[in-house]
């Protein structure tokens, strides 16, 4: 077997250990690659930013599992810290199960370093099952949908919630999804009511929803670990998107290598068996 | 009459969604928001039926003896723990929210990172440019995975551009293409459903 053969049946376990050295190297002698910011990140960041202070509140769907948190968490808090920083009203929801959890702790956390108060500032409606249900239902009536917010307390005896009847009422929702979520989103809020929606996905689900934006029925998407940095530049509060950048750099390099290396080594090897061959024949 | 009762109510209901849409009066909204009612009703339902399918395919492993019946008691533990403590108290910091950030989170956040470790293995192994096509998907994945990090700015100012390019222009015509297709897709489907045509839905295979 020569070199090249050996080569490409090298023990995966190899591999392993390289990717998990490019991932965790970088968190601790940090690159501090620059990070550009692209249009679909700064048109979400201008339409959060474009919403008036104390007034009517910005939705925030927290439809992801714990799965997808190091892509979707970063961008969550980003877009937290940013209404806060701006005294913007938030109101959280989730039309995932596992999502109550996350939104409830992404919420908390970034009221609690921005000084804001629960159901003054910020309200958390929590999860109820049914996504097409609950997006068509918000059009008509939130109250109908979501009758009390995830502490028990009626929507009706929460003040920041007065006057928010429906879709009109919502200066901008942004789902944060993990998954096909954002099109009910966008096909039954966005189409229907006019509501305008805006979107962060993983990396390899972004592909699937630049069409939305062409078309305008997203107002901006925020895409994998890079769309939460591009945030944490905008509002200049560097978290774990910028810090993910540089183990992600390392990685995307690493899986090109090793995908030109192995085709170097395929084609390689597929040359020398059918020189030794031609001489046979 | 079993059959043909549930065909009628799948047509009056979903004739009554198609047309409540260009009808915006009063009374046809407030059958709109009564369906919509029943329709979250239903599925609230939906995760009963899914907790109890669960619990009788891990009963039946435990009682058949099956080999790996061990995991089904590790299933039964964690779900009369979640549901004894989610019934009690679901507020941050108490058990319910505990299990969920120190138990849950991390076993799904590791399932999924070892993503990262299969697609390396698997793109040396199996990623090859062996037809026009192949070459072609491979130089596009190179170029948007270098185009969407910080590094590929760094190695030339044109790879963003590039990658941008790709994702704004064939991926948006394609994505385009498919996606009025799965619409037209699920509009015929829907029809049929309508119409009775297609049955499935009712349990049966015709």
């Amino acid at each position: 077997m020569g070199l090249l053969e050996k080569f490409l049946q090298i023990d995966r376990r190899w591999i392993f250990l390289a990717i998990a050295i490019a991932v965790v190297v970088p968190f601790f002698l940090p690159m501090g690659l620059p990070v550009v910011v692209t249009k679909p990140v700064r048109d979400l960041y201008n339409a959060v930013d474009a919403i008036p202070p104390n007034s009517e509140p910005l939705f925030i769907s927290v439809d992801y599992a714990p799965s997808t948190i190091p892509e979707l968490d970063p961008m969550t808090l980003a877009v937290l810290r940013h209404a806060f920083s701006k005294d913007i009203r938030v109101v959280a929801l989730t039309l995932d199960p596992a999502g109550y959890g996350l939104a409830e702790r992404a919420l908390e956390s970034v009221a609690r370093e921005y000084g804001k108060e629960r159901n003054k500032d910020y309200v958390y409606l929590g999860f109820q099952p049914g996504i097409a249900a609950v997006v068509l239902g918000m059009g008509t009536d939130i109250k109908g949908v979501f009758p009390e917010d995830a502490y028990g307390t009626p929507l009706s005896e929460i003040p920041m919630m007065d006057g928010i009847r429906n879709y009109d009422q919502i200066p901008l929702l942004i789902t944060m999804a993990s998954s096909g979520v954002i099109e009910a989103w966008v096909i039954y809020a966005h189409q229907p009511y006019g509501a305008r929606i805006g979107a962060g996905v993983t990396a390899v689900m972004a592909t699937d929803y630049y069409p939305f934006l062409d078309t305008g029925q997203l107002v901006g998407l925020l895409g994998g670990m890079r769309g939460a940095a591009e945030y944490e530049e905008l509002i200049k509060h560097p978290d774990a998107g910028v810090r993910g950048m540089d183990s992600q750099s390392v990685i995307h390099v690493l899986i090109i290598v090793l995908i030109v290396l192995g085709n170097i080594a395929y084609f390689g090897s597929k040359k020398r068996s059918q020189e030794a061959k031609e001489p046979a024949a | 009459m079993r059959r043909q009762f549930p065909l009628f109510l799948c047509f009056i209901a979903g004739v009554f969604m198609a047309v409540q849409y260009f009808i915006p009066h009063p009374s046809v909204q407030v059958w709109y928001e009564r369906i919509l009612d029943w329709l979250q009703t239903l599925l609230a339902f939906a995760f009963l039926i899914g907790t109890v399918s669960l619990v009788r395919l891990h009963y039946h492993k435990i009682r058949h003896k099956a080999s790996d019946r061990g995991y089904s008691f590790v299933l039964f533990a964690g779900l009369a723990l979640m549901l004894a403590f989610g019934f009690t108290n679901r507020s941050p910091g108490s058990r319910f929210d505990h299990m969920f950030q120190y138990v849950q989170v991390p076993i799904e956040g590791t399932m999924f990172s070892l993503l990262a470790f299969y697609i390396a293995s698997a793109a040396f192994r199996a990623f090859r440019a062996r037809t026009v096509e192949a070459t072609l998907l491979l130089a596009a994945a190179s170029v948007v995975m270098l185009g969407r990090v910080p590094i590929g700015d760094l190695i030339h100012r044109s790879i963003p551009w590039a990658a941008n390019w790709i994702l704004n222009v064939p991926n948006m015509a394609s994505k385009r293409g498919i996606m009025i297709g799965v619409g037209l897709g699920m509009m015929a489907t829907a029809l049929k459903i309508m119409l009775g045509i297609e049955r499935a839905w009712m349990g049966g295979t015709d």
